[in-house]
């Protein structure tokens, strides 16, 4: 008796198995010394923006709701790793313990803010979410960029206005610049790393979307109403949601802030928040695997542009507005399907033609 | 709708090209062997789009400039330099890294660069991974030279606020100052920390200490008016020369004329466009270059770098890159580095080089220029003032 799968579970397993490939492909790639220096430095951008793609998906896709302060969380995650991973790497040298506690750090934190912004903002509908979460992410940002942090012996210094006010004592060390941000943060991001979080954020979402708590999220997303009238706590599962997101952003932070050497906090602004929203939006909302493949080939896009100077940036919008037109027009779709069955169609003859010779054999 | 069918598969086809286009182009030069012993590569990066696009479009181009006069007189000691330059959109992280990446796949022996702070910041530490000679004609900040090969030819930030400050108080221009600066950026907030520190020691008075962030940077109104109601005699602006259009145009219709003082990235605010020049009128800048300085080497890189640009004058950062390529050039003749020495043995070399006592360069950005081995340069800070649409030496 052949065992039935579940369509979910066909899905889900068929984007593990590409990441995988992908995986291996690229550990092939960087053994056999055949990777160019710029591919080898994407890999853990790749991985980073691929994360905060599918944990924007499950507040965008699965929630239903539109979310702009994936960068402040981002951010939190970045800042609040970085500030740790700066405390301790004197006493915790070894990478592979002091970075999944730094991991765990940026998560937590960063689920911490999602979890009080959301409780306030959640009760609302439609978009209030959007502009508190603008907000936040803009307010998150310029306190940081105007944040001076310095520890010496008798403890931490804290500042608002400019290094010298903080009175550090000279044997004092500067942790976070003002507006030069962090530096001498440790390297520990490798791609081995990012690509296993990757991976665990996958199931997670995955396994998220196939539970009791996904239905129910969902059916809040697809009737409000009824979803109430049946008796579920939609601040709950809202807020559920809304953390999940946020902790899978900031491990997302956390990444992108050791993998760099110095850190600073314009760069997690509004564009950053509207760039993850566009890999969603363009590989499909609520589609997991889409938005992997759309953070991957975006990210990638205007670094293979290089070679055509300044009009890679015209190149990269274009290549937008073709996605788009392209998953969104009917016509073009049908056109897409009738050619992948023509294709199939190919194939199954191809191979009928080839049992026909077998068995001529 | 055949129409747009058409443009549609124009379009995609154009992107098709383009995309097989890239990646053929790649070669794979990564592993820092160095190739052709009389072939130098020279790798900068600035932002070529954006913002910041002016700098880095100067800086490409009077690199193009000097290397193209370098390789016309014949190379140095019989070795070329090729420039190959990467947009990094001016970014703060991981697009500075993949533009320092290309310019890795293209073979760079030596990097030019980058041309803004926050890019070069992100860099540094690659470069010292690499052991890659660097200099970088305008990232300013004193945390981009932490490394030791890395060089500035432009000040750093702390010596700008300071020279600043040392030279509002020894001329003796205001007592009473009212600073504007952006709290979210590190040239400005750089500057301004030590020009406070300094300003009270020589007995300055700042009167309004006003910031504001990248977000909020076309509206000075509520700046304006706590430094007008303070008195100030003087307005100091370590900021960039976008924002301090606006605050000219601002402070002209709010009836505010004090005196204006700003430091090099106020350079390129006579290029702005639809900006009446008379509010610039009487503007101080401290910058290292002046084209219409009477000098024969500024005289002449002008005249070239017109030519060759389509009428355009050359900024300070145009100047810095012009130098930073004939201060390669110069340690590549006294060294007599090749094209096939590897990278790493060229940095050491270089590096021991320029931080030499006996190493000295005169050029567009300063006379008697000289590095130390923390990587930055002493020369002499210059102050221009702006008169009839044009920079003219301040102190003669």
């Amino acid at each position: 008796m052949k065992k039935k799968i579940k369509p979910m579970t066909k899905k889900s397993f068929i984007t593990y198995g590409l990441v995988l490939i992908a995986f291996v492909a690229v550990e092939i790639l960087i053994s056999t010394g055949n990777i160019s220096s710029m591919l080898k430095g994407l890999l853990v951008p790749i991985c980073v923006y691929s994360i905060l793609a599918v944990s924007l998906n499950l507040t965008v896709g699965i929630l239903g709701e539109l979310s702009l302060g994936q960068a402040g969380f981002m951010c939190i995650g970045a800042y609040s790793s970085a500030i740790f991973s700066n405390m301790v790497k004197e006493t915790i040298t070894e990478p592979m313990i002091r970075f999944p506690l730094a991991i765990l750090v940026g998560g937590i934190f960063a689920a911490l803010f999602g979890i009080i912004i959301g409780i306030p903002v959640l009760r609302l509908r439609g978009d209030y979410l959007a502009i508190v979460t603008l907000a936040f992410g803009e307010i998150i940002k310029n306190v940081f960029a105007a944040l001076y942090i310095g520890y010496d012996s008798a403890g931490l210094h804290i500042s608002l206005k400019s290094q010298g006010d903080l009175g550090l004592a000279p044997d004092g060390k500067m942790i976070i610049n003002g507006a030069l941000g962090i530096s001498g943060t440790p390297n520990d991001s490798t791609f081995e790393i990012a690509a296993v979080i990757l991976f665990i954020t996958l199931i997670i979402a995955y396994n998220f979307v196939n539970s009791r708590t996904g239905r129910a999220v969902m059916s809040i997303r697809d009737n409000r109403i009824a979803a109430e009238s049946v008796g579920l706590n939609i601040t709950k599962y809202k807020l559920m949601t809304f953390a999940l997101t946020a902790f899978l952003a900031g491990v997302a932070g956390v990444l992108y802030s050791h993998n760099f050497y110095s850190l600073q906090a314009s760069k997690f602004d509004y564009n950053l928040s509207i760039l993850v929203l566009v890999f969603v939006v363009l590989g499909g909302i609520g589609n997991i695997r889409g938005s992997v493949i759309a953070a991957i080939i975006l990210t990638m896009l205007p670094e293979l542009l290089r070679s055509i100077n300044n009009y890679r940036m015209l190149m990269y919008a274009i290549v937008l507005i073709v996605m788009m037109i392209c998953t969104s027009n009917e016509t073009i779709r049908s056109f897409f399907v009738r050619n992948i069955e023509k294709f199939k169609g190919l194939f199954k003859k191809n191979k009928a033609q080839s049992d026909v010779v077998k068995e001529g054999e | 709708m055949k129409l747009a069918k058409k443009i549609m598969a124009l379009s995609l086809a154009a992107v098709m090209a383009g995309s097989c286009l890239t990646a053929c182009g790649d070669s794979s030069k990564a592993d820092g062997k160095g190739g052709d012993e009389n072939t130098l590569v020279i790798g900068g990066s600035g932002p070529l789009t954006g913002d910041a696009a002016q700098y880095g479009v100067g800086v490409k181009n009077a690199a193009q400039l000097a290397v193209d006069e370098i390789n016309d007189a014949g190379g140095v000691n019989g070795v070329k330099f090729k420039l190959v330059f990467e947009d990094d959109e001016a970014d703060k992280g991981d697009k500075a890294v993949n533009a320092y990446n290309a310019l890795k796949d293209k073979g760079m022996q030596v990097m030019l660069g980058t041309v803004t702070t926050g890019s070069c910041l992100a860099v540094i530490d690659k470069t010292k991974q690499d052991n890659v000679f660097q200099i970088t004609p305008s990232a300013s900040a004193q945390d981009v030279i932490k490394n030791d090969n890395t060089f500035q030819i432009c000040f750093t930030d702390p010596n700008q606020g300071k020279a600043s400050a040392d030279y509002i108080a020894q001329n003796n221009i205001a007592k009473k100052i009212a600073v504007i600066y952006d709290s979210s950026d590190a040239y400005s907030s750089g500057i301004f920390n030590t020009f406070k520190s300094e300003a009270s020691e020589k007995g300055l008075e700042i009167v309004a200490e006003q910031s504001f962030t990248s977000d909020s940077k076309t509206d000075f109104s509520a700046q304006i008016t706590a430094a007008k109601n303070a008195d100030a005699e003087l307005l100091f602006l370590p900021i960039y020369y976008q924002q301090a259009s606006l605050i000219l145009a601002q402070c002209k219709s709010a009836g505010f004329a004090p005196k204006f003082f700003g430091c090099d990235g106020l350079d390129g605010i006579l290029d702005v466009d639809n900006f009446d020049k008379s509010l610039a009128e009487g503007v101080m800048l401290l910058t290292p270059f002046a084209a219409d300085a009477s000098d024969d080497a500024t005289q002449k890189f002008v005249k070239a770098y017109k030519e060759k640009y389509n009428n355009e004058t050359p900024n300070q950062f145009a100047a810095d890159a012009y130098d930073g390529i004939k201060i390669i050039a110069k340690l590549v003749e006294k060294e007599g580095i090749k094209g096939n020495m590897s990278t790493s043995d060229i940095c050491d070399k270089l590096k021991k080089a320029i931080s030499s006592d006996d190493f000295s360069y005169d050029g567009l950005t300063g006379v008697n220029m000289k590095w130390g081995a923390d990587g930055a340069v002493s020369k002499n800070p210059k102050a221009v003032v702006i008169k009839d649409g044009a920079y003219s030496a301040l102190d003669k």
